[in-house]
Parts: C-alpha cells; structure tokens; sequence
C-alpha cells in the first residue's frame, strides 16, 4: 500500500479558538447588552434584591430545561413538561389532605415526575411513537386529570418548612432555587459533555440508525432522557409549589413553550444533534433579564411574550443573515 | 494502440458524433475538475466513460445535462456549438439522464412519474390525460416493462421502479441517452434486462453515454470508450482494440499487475457457528461455520437475505429461531451492543444511514463503541479516544485534515475507512462486510481488498457479503450462495467459478 506514513493531527484549531467562535459567545454578548440597557433602563434594576427577585422568572424553567436540551438533542421532545408540573402538584396537594409531611410531598412531587415521564418514553421507545403526538397527547391527558381532581378548587396549607424550596434564601439574596440552578447545570453540564452516556446522545441525535448500528441502546438512552425530564418536571413543581403556596389545575399553563424557547434559544438544533448546556445556561439568563427589565418598564405580559418570540427569531436569524451578508 | 486511436478510426462511413464536448474545462474553487477534455457520442453507438472516482465522470454529466456551465471549451450538437444554460436546454437539445437515484414518487400514478414537468396538455392547458396513459404504455412496452401506467408507483417492486425512471429518461424524445452506473441497484436478471434495452435503444440511434466501474459490462455492452483521470482526457477508441488490463492502465496511470492480493492465511479452530436460523419473511434453515484466518464469502442476488441474516446475526433483528455459538459457547445476541460484546461487528451496506454518523468528528465515530475501553467510570477521556482514533485510522492509510474533522467532509472512500477503523478498534474475532467495496473506486477497492487480507492473515474471521463475482472469486476462501432467503451451495476450490455461482444463485 502507501510507503509514506501520513500524519493526521488531531485538531487544526484549539478548543479555545473554536470557543470563541461559538453561538455561546455570542449569546453572552446579547445577554451581556441586555443588561447594560436595563441598568440604564430602570433605576430599581441594579439592586441586590431586585435582581435576586428576577431569577424566579428562569430558574424553574431552566431546571426542565436541561434535560429537555438533551432530550432535542437525541432527536425527541417533551411538550407535556408543564402539564407534569400540575399533576405533580395536585399529587403532592392529595398527599397533603392525606396528612404527608414535607418529607412524604417531595417524594410524590418526585415520583409524579418520574411516573408521567416513564409513560411517555415507553409510549415512544417501546411504541414507535412519534414524541411530538405523544406528548402533546400526555399534555392534555395530565392536566386534565387535575382538573378532574380539582375542578375550580384549590389546595392550600403546605407546610411552613415546605415554603424553603421556592422563597428560602441559601446566602444573603442568593435563594435556594438559584443555587439549585447552578448546581443542575453544573450536572447536566458535565453529564452532557463528559460522559459516554452525553456522547451517545449526539450520536443518538445525528443519526439513529448508525447508533444503533454502533451498539448503542438507543431506546435505552432515550428512555433515561424521557425520566430525567419528567423528574426535572417534578423539581420544579415542588419549587413552584412551594412558592406559590397553593395547587390550581391551571398551575405553570403554557411553561412547555417557554422551555422549549428556552433550549432553542441557548444554540440547540430543534431537529436535533447539536447544542450545549452553557448555550442553555446563558440563555436562561438572557429571557430572565428581558423578561425582567420589561416588567421594570411596566410592559404588559402580552406584550413580553411578542418580546420574546421576536427576541428568539431574532437571535436565531442574526448568524444567518452574517453569513447572507458577507456573500 | 488505444491511446493512438484517438482519431476515429472510421469505419465505412463513420458517423459524425451527434454530441460532442471539445476541450472542456471546469474550475470550481481550488480545484481544476476537468481540463480541456473531449467526448464524442456517435448515433447508434454505446460509449463507456472510465475513470476512477473523482476523475471528472459526474462533472462531465452535469455538464451534459445543463447543471454546470463549463468554463472554456465548446458543446457542439450535430456541429453546432450551444451553450446548455439550464437543466431545460440540455432536454430540448435531445440530452436525458438516468442516474443512480433518480427523484420518484410513492404516491403519483406510474404514468405521473414518467410525464411529470412535461405532461401533455389539452386544449385548455389541462393535463390530457388518455393522451398520457397512452404514451407512457408505449414508452413502457418500448422498454420492455409490463406496468399498468395508472397504477401507484408505491405498488411496484424495485426492479419496476427502475423501468419507470428509464422511462421517465425516455419519455422526452432523447437522441443522447446518459446512464450513470444503472446497474448498481440491480440484480443479474435485471441486469440482463437493462442490456437489451440497452440494445434497443442503439437500434432506435441513440447515442449512449454509458458509465460503470464494472468491466464485464463495460465489455459487454460498449462499443467505444473514453478514459479520464485526475480531470484530463487520457484516451479513446473503440472498445474492441483494447483489453481489461489496458482500461487499467489508463485509468491509474501504472501497471496493476494483480487486483486481488495474495493470500496467505492459516486457517485456524471454528470461531462461529450458527445453526437453525429462521426469519418468518426474509430467511430460513441456515447454518454455517466460519473459521479463524478464513474469509467466507456470500453471494447471491439482491433480495436473497444476505444483509437480512447478516443483521440478524449481528442482533439488529432478532431471528425467532435460530442459536449462535462463539468460540463453541451458546450465546444470545438481541442487540448490536450483545453482538460487538461477544466479538462480531458489521460493516453495513449503507454508509452514509447505518455505518457512518456523518455530523460527528473522525475520532468519535472511531471510538462510538468503544467508549468504554477510552473511558474511566463512565467519563470520556479526550486523551484516550485521540489515541485510540490516531492508532487505527493510521493503519487503512486514511486521509482527512484532522482528526476532528465533520466526518461527512470525506470522500466515500475514506469513509469508509473510517468505519472500518471504528470495527476494527472494537478489536473483534468475527468481522462480517457487506457490499464493503460498492460504489468506491478502483484504489480504495484494492486497499480495502489488501487490508481484508491482512485482517485474515492475523487471524480475524471474515464475512464478507458481495454481490460482484470477481470480488468473490478473488477475496473469498470459500463461498456461501443464498436464493429466496436459502442456503443454494456452498463452494470452495474447483467448485469456484463464475458460472456455478451464477448457476446457484439463480436456480437454474
């Protein structure tokens, strides 16, 4: 064959150099921007607590969004993510009327999760099952057995020691739902980046076929995905719960979207194969600050979902009319 | 000589060509594709284009079907020089197509398919439809196919859908016919079959562009040939003057004195054995043995089970029935990763869907299923997977940029490589390779060749799936022949040979 040894380096450019490239950097510049407007913007912006408040607006979303990154990262979504939110919810309210301590209501706010996300993945992997029919299937079927549970009621009374997971304070303004933010972005940063399991989902994700073909157990992985975004689910109903003290069916209505904006919007392709946590991370940040500075300005909800969806087509356009303009 | 036969030597009253390209140059950025090439398609006549992958052949295609506009140089018709702006001059002008995979659709009516884009029109601009029906059954028998014209493309078998997208080709009154490698997807009857229309066609004046990597058909069918190579026109003449080995020369510019390599492998203990292998649709009864160092082959043609069983075996499908012994102990494969587990791993037909993850860099599609050899406790170590990667795709001479490199930015070939390197670092006992030559040129192909060698002569079992016969014959230690999902023969030593192949293959 050939006589000359052919040498093949491993990387033409540092990881650094490609850092710098990415979509995350730019996602850092937009959010860095958004910032600086609203300090301009407001006066009551740059203020300890003020901005402590303003992550209420991302960190419960973002929570789900984690996993539902990795999830659109293997090809599969969840749209019933916020419908979960309410079962687990009313679960959680049952087991109160039950006489459960907080102890006991974790783990039903847990266990829902978990439940209603192990119905859909084997509706998906075992079924063949397009996720986005199933899930939009399991979004009206969830939420309509909380409205059956509770119809136009409410339940009230969680425990005092219970209220901690979604208004304690771990440090000064830092709030226990922040610092458990950062730590499940930390995990699923190195679960989706570090790990075998992380690599079978791009796999999974780029080409299902030719993982399976490479021996990975690609219903498996999928499944586990599934299971993971359902418990993300049941953490943050606990938290949103909590915070709001009270269970009505129509808890967190229309969350799913926000999330999904959420993951789009943090870099990871809709159709899957590709995006990262930080890209999600920051994007976190960057709808919590507009969100925010928009609620300083007194700007209507209506009009901050408009915001938003612009903001979204906006940033995903932004690289492709670049590329159009250099041409 | 071939290479002096440049100039046609004329028969009685040779024909002049009815295309023909003088010096046609085409640049795309870096690279000179073709430079000042010349080719003439004479009525009546069928003309190989030969060359290795990335010689030029599909530029000069485009080319002749107005996808590319060349740089420099003339397209003259009947001696006339045109220009072919678009897909739609280069069909006025009478030029056709039938590529690889022409677009059909499931959906649509055969007669649809065949007329679509140019449906004859009724007086108030409506698609006639008798009119229609009635040319696509004359174009239909014309090219030999008993099909129904109004019936749904969706309800044909393959071989049918493959006359219809001829007929498609035909259906503009064509006086040059293009037909890019056609017999890649079809199984030896079918094959036949496209000869003969081949014939009829030259019988109607048809001047035929034919293009294949397959000698035996190039001469069996050709009646002069064109040789490109790097983008430059090497030779021509008529096919007649010139034998196998002097295309050879042509194409890779030196002797190939030998295309298969010589093999000189111990054959070792039985490794493999399967016994009791039923599939409810696609196999039955099958059994064999596989020895260390030995290279079995299968042969058949398409649609007799061999991926079906190969895929079986490696736990894709389940076989209902059936047992698999490794190394003499009984093991149960339910899945890829139980298969690659016990030691067997598949290079599959279809690259670019099963075999490869295109998106993926080089190195991770090397360590894909050997994550847990590269990995500690579940987490990737880059280090390793470079390592792991560097080492293996050193040894199939693979050439990329680096290493992280899209695996999709390779050529076919080097793909290939690639997916052999990932296998072969599983470091299995039973490689099984389907169709591992299909569609790669002449270089690779013997790289491949060699290096099978190599993987039997250390001791590797080796399957391999084939549906070339000289591959067969050259590669394999002894053949399995499969018919309607059946084991037909199986031939070793003097029982080898084109003939008895064919012979148990086909029932006959």
């Amino acid at each position: 064959m050939s006589t000359t040894e052919r040498f093949i380096p491993d990387r033409l450019q540092s990881p650094l150099a490609t850092r710098l490239k990415s979509w995350e950097s730019l996602l850092l510049l937009v959010a860095i921007a958004i910032f600086i407007a609203n300090s301009f913007a407001s006066p009551y912006f740059l203020n300890a607590w003020s901005l402590s408040d303003a992550t209420f607006n991302f960190t419960e979303k973002a929570m789900i969004a984690f996993a539902m990154a990795l999830l659109i990262i293997s090809g599969e979504i969840d749209l019933s993510v916020a419908s979960i939110i309410a079962l687990a919810s009313t679960a959680m309210g049952a087991a109160l009327q039950l006489g459960a301590g907080t102890p006991v209501l974790i783990l039903v706010g847990l266990g829902t999760g978990l439940l209603c996300g192990a119905f859909n993945g084997v509706l998906v992997t075992r079924l063949g099952l397009p996720s986005i029919v199933v899930t939009i299937g399991t979004m009206s079927l969830f939420r309509g057995i909380s409205y059956i549970v509770l119809g136009d009621q409410a339940f009230r009374g969680y425990p005092a020691d219970f209220a901690f997971f979604g208004q304690g304070y771990v440090f000064w303004v830092v709030s226990f739902e922040f610092v458990l933010f950062v730590l499940l972005a930390i995990i699923y940063s190195v679960v989706l980046h570090r790990t075998n399991f992380g690599r079978t989902v791009y796999a999974i994700g780029n080409n299902p076929t030719g993982a399976l073909f490479s021996g990975i157990r690609v219903a498996r992985v999928k499944f586990i995905l599934f299971l993971l975004t359902g418990l993300m689910a049941g953490v943050a109903s606990i938290c949103l719960t909590s915070r709001l003290g009270s269970t009505r069916p129509s808890i967190a209505t229309g969350l799913e979207l926000e999330v999904v904006t959420m993951v789009v919007l943090g870099g990871v392709n809709i159709l899957g194969g590709s995006g990262t946590i930080p890209g999600v991370f920051i994007a976190a940040f960057v709808m919590g600050l507009v969100t925010f500075g928009l609620g300083l300005l007194n700007v209507p909800g209506i009009v901050m979902s408009i915001v938003i969806g612009a903001l979204l087509i906006g940033v995903i356009a932004l690289p492709r009319l670049w590329a159009m303009w250099r041409k | 000589m071939a290479r002096n036969a440049a100039a046609p030597v004329s028969p009685a009253g040779a024909p002049e060509p009815i295309l023909a390209l003088d010096a046609i140059t085409k640049t795309f950025p870096g690279v000179k594709a073709l430079s000042e090439v010349r080719l003439g398609l004479y009525p009546g006549q069928v003309t190989a284009l030969i060359g290795e992958n990335g010689a030029g052949k599909s530029t000069v295609v485009k080319i002749l079907t107005g996808i590319y506009q060349p740089d420099g140089g003339a397209i003259r018709v009947n001696g006339q020089a045109v220009t072919f702006a678009t897909a739609q001059d280069a069909a006025d002008a009478g030029v056709t197509a039938i590529h690889q995979e022409t677009v059909l659709f499931d959906e649509l009516s055969v007669a649809e398919n065949i007329f679509l884009g140019h449906a004859p029109r009724n007086r108030f601009g409506l698609i006639d439809w008798s009119t229609m029906e009635r040319k696509a059954r004359e174009i239909l028998r014309g090219v030999g196919a008993e099909i129904e014209p109004s019936h749904k493309l969706r309800d044909l078998g393959i071989a049918n859908k493959h006359l219809v997208a001829i007929a498609r080709a035909l259906s503009i009154d064509a006086s040059v016919v293009i037909m890019d490698e056609p017999t890649a997807a079809l199984s030896h009857k079918e094959i036949q079959e496209l000869y003969e229309l081949v014939d009829k066609l030259k019988a109607q004046g048809k001047a035929i562009l034919f293009i294949s990597h397959k000698f035996d058909e190039i001469f069996r069918i050709a009646d002069r040939f064109t040789v490109f190579r790097d983008g430059q026109f090497v030779g021509d003449g008529h096919i007649s003057d010139v034998t196998e080995s002097d295309l050879v020369k042509m194409m890779v510019g030196r002797d190939v004195s030998q295309i298969f390599p010589t093999r000189n492998s111990q054959i070792g203990e039985e490794i493999l054995q399967v016994a009791g292998y039923d599939h409810p649709t696609e196999f039955a009864d099958i059994g064999f043995t596989l020895r260390r160092g030995e290279i079995l082959g299968f042969y058949g043609l398409v649609g007799a089970g061999r991926s079906e069983l190969m895929q079986a075996l490696f736990g894709i499908t389940t076989p209902p029935k059936g047992v698999t012994k490794i190394d003499g102990t009984v093991r149960v494969i339910r899945s890829p990763a139980d298969a690659i587990h016990n030691g067997v791993v598949y290079v599959p037909e279809d690259r670019g869907k099963q075999g490869a993850i295109t998106a993926l860099p080089i190195f991770q599609n090397v360590t894909l299923p050997s994550l847990s050899k590269t990995s500690h406790r579940g987490f990737l170590r880059l280090a390793e997977e470079f390592k792991l990667a560097r080492e293996y795709t050193r040894r199939l001479d693979l050439r990329a940029a680096s290493l992280d490199t899209e695996l999709g930015t390779l050529s076919g070939g080097n793909q290939q490589k690639v997916v052999i390197a990932k296998w072969l670092a599983t470091q299995p006992k039973v490689i099984i390779l389907d169709e591992p030559t299909k569609g790669i040129d002449i270089g690779s192909k013997a790289a491949v060749h060699e290096f099978m060698a190599e993987l039997a002569a250390q001791g590797l079992a080796v399957i391999m799936v084939s549906s070339e016969i000289p591959e067969i014959l050259g590669m394999s230690d002894r053949v399995i022949v499969m018919r309607e999902g059946r084991i037909a023969a199986e031939l070793a030593g003097d029982d080898l040979s084109p003939e008895t192949l064919v012979r148990h293959a086909a029932g006959i």
